[in-house]
């Protein structure tokens, strides 16, 4: 399916905040809307940012705070002054008659914005993160609607974004769903396995091409080429030099700071004596 | 062989000693946060703090027992206009009031800063946290080190400061007796609080979707064999720190000196009008009169002690970081040989 407009990137930050403004809405709401900020590029809009708007809705009407939301940008413009206003969220399924006004609203501050929802209630099971950008439409001379095309949405992160990530993905199989951050050695030993499970799922689709049950291809075989000739051939004597000196560095270093510590501790007693 | 073993064993004690040993006997005995805080702090470092800046912030949560919950956080402006100090306050109320608005806690807990190399144990910290816990009992500061995040793993700290500490900043007493009134290392003046992650139900949704969605990530930087650069820069801030540590040192020598050399000369000059005063009475002349020695001697000025405290904090510190650093390192060259014996 072809999709006319910009891509969508999202920082997992946005998401998670409207997360939970959902969570902290106010009785009676059945949504929450609010801004997204971010940056726009020739193909792409990046989304880094937003902040929720409080609003009214009801059956014919709807109320949303225009100053609040003014307020909200200036205080956000001072700490990152490259984010503009790119569009607006909101929670919920569907696009309802009161978002086209919401969106004609936003329309006035930023050009061409795009439409985010993301259903908090799980209606279908899923999260639903879709995106718009609205098109007029109809005939020309009568009734001018506004149609809503959706755009493909893809999750950037920065690198430390992605890391932080990976630690809250933990807490997903935790029963009461915390974790503690983790001790040195552990972390390398949960990096291992991670690099342990991609060779095992590798090997695996390795065999069953071996034994015919799945056919070959051969831009996958090309890579598998490529990972295997990156394994660096060293002598075992280079290696070991190598290694050893490599050990020695850190030893070195770790008993210097040992005795740095031990230094300062023991000036520490001798001053108070 | 041997050597290399225990160097092995010691990595596992460094992470037991930062609690520092004893029960904390603070109101606050764990701190648990939010994955949006965390995921905000990231960002906020990633767009507006590059090189040795620091970017700070606002933790905002409640208090549950005897834990901290923080819940929300919000960025501060750097300080680029000289109003700053008025623009800061305002900020601060504005952004309260707004979101009070969207029902998000706004209660101050604590701020938090990011860390180069992990230089943070400053006068500044130590005075922005000393107000903070003076006005409320149970704040925090959160330290993220954004360079050994980037290396494979989050790193994130709480600190508070201890009783003992707050005792002195309140009476603004740093002076040499103070302190040793006070018995205070610097391994107490900064507790550390644990940390615990915690995701609302719906976060967690979220992060199954995510994880479905995204691509694999391509780096894995946690694996990096490559540790020179690293190990240099955090020795380099070692020496800097080393070099003004013996500096103070001097001074304190100096200092002690002086004050040892200026009682010998009190002890000689009360001992030679003690024996002149002898003389004329033997001579029947009135004696001298008492003149007032301290007048006459002016005690040297100790040198202040609550930098060279910092100082050997921030070594210490340092110190720990690196450790941390050549363990793993250690244990990933370890798996390379593993594999490399395998191969060949």
């Amino acid at each position: 399916m072809s999709v006319y407009g910009p891509v969508v990137k999202i920082h997992p930050v946005v998401l998670a905040s409207i997360g939970d403004s959902y969570e902290r809405r106010n009785e009676g709401a059945s949504r929450v809307i609010g801004t997204l900020l971010g940056t726009v590029d020739k193909h792409s809009v990046e989304v880094t940012n937003c902040f929720s708007v409080p609003h009214n809705e009801s059956e014919d009407e709807v109320a949303v705070d225009m100053e609040f939301a003014k307020n909200m940008y200036e205080l956000h413009k001072r700490v990152s002054p490259s984010e503009v206003i790119v569009g607006w969220y909101a929670t919920g399924f569907e696009i309802t008659e009161h978002s086209v006004l919401i969106h004609e609203y936003y329309s006035r501050e930023a050009t061409n914005p795009i439409h985010l929802t993301m259903d908090c209630a799980l209606q279908s099971g899923k999260m639903n993160i879709r995106a718009y950008v609205s098109a007029p439409m109809g005939v020309p001379g009568k009734t001018v609607g506004v149609m809503f095309t959706p755009l493909s949405v893809k999750y950037k992160y920065y690198d430390t974004e992605r890391i932080g990530v990976e630690l809250l993905q933990r807490t997903r199989d935790a029963p009461n769903a915390s974790s503690g951050l983790t001790s040195d050695l552990c972390q390398v030993g949960k990096a291992a396995s991670r690099v342990q499970d991609m060779l095992a799922t590798v090997l695996t689709y390795i065999e069953d091409v071996l034994s015919g049950k799945q056919g070959a291809d051969n831009s996958v075989g090309r890579y598998l080429m490529d990972l295997v000739n990156k394994v660096p051939k060293i002598s075992a004597e280079d290696f070991e030099t190598m290694l050893n000196s490599n050990i020695n560095d850190l030893l070195m270093v770790t008993y210097l700071a040992n005795l740095t510590q031990a230094q300062i501790a023991l000036n520490e007693k001798i001053v108070v004596l | 062989m041997a050597s290399r073993k225990e160097s092995m064993s010691t990595p596992t004690a460094p992470m037991a000693s930062t609690s520092s040993g004893a029960t904390l006997d603070s109101p606050v005995k764990q701190i648990q946060i939010e994955g949006l805080v965390v995921l905000k702090m990231i960002k906020h470092y990633q767009e507006e703090g590059q090189g040795t800046e620091v970017v700070q912030g606002v933790l905002l949560g409640l208090v549950v027992e005897d834990r901290l919950e923080i819940t929300n956080c919000f960025p501060f402006p750097q300080h680029t206009e000289d109003d700053a100090d008025f623009d800061e306050v305002q900020y601060q109320m504005e952004m309260m009031r707004s979101l009070r608005h969207v029902n998000i806690d706004h209660l101050h807990v604590g701020w938090y800063q990011s860390t180069y190399y992990g230089s943070f144990v400053s006068r500044a910290l130590l005075d922005s946290q000393f107000s903070y816990q003076h006005a409320i009992e149970e704040s925090v500061v959160l330290i993220y080190d954004p360079i050994k995040t980037a290396q494979g793993s989050l790193s994130l700290k709480a600190y508070r400061l201890t009783p003992k500490l707050m005792e002195i900043c309140k009476e603004k007493d740093f002076s040499a007796e103070g302190l040793k009134k006070a018995m205070i290392g610097f391994e107490h003046m900064f507790e550390e609080v644990p940390i615990v992650i915690k995701n609302s139900h719906l976060i967690n949704v979220l992060m199954w979707e995510l994880e479905e969605k995204s691509t694999v990530a391509d780096k894995h930087e946690l694996l990096n064999l490559s540790s020179s650069n690293h190990l240099e820069k955090s020795l380099q801030l070692l020496m800097d720190r080393v070099d003004d540590m013996s500096q103070d040192i001097v001074k304190y020598n100096t200092y002690s000196r002086n004050l040892s050399k200026q009682q010998q000369q009190k002890h000689q000059y009360t001992q030679r009008r003690q024996q002149e005063n002898a003389q004329r009475q033997t001579r029947g002349e009135p004696p001298l009169p008492e003149e007032d020695i301290s007048k006459m001697f002016k005690p040297p000025q100790p040198p202040p002690r609550m930098d060279t405290l910092l100082i050997a904090g921030q070594i210490n510190n340092y110190c720990q970081n690196v450790k941390e650093f050549t363990s793993q390192n250690l244990g990933k060259l370890f798996l390379a040989e593993a594999l490399q014996g395998h191969n060949s």
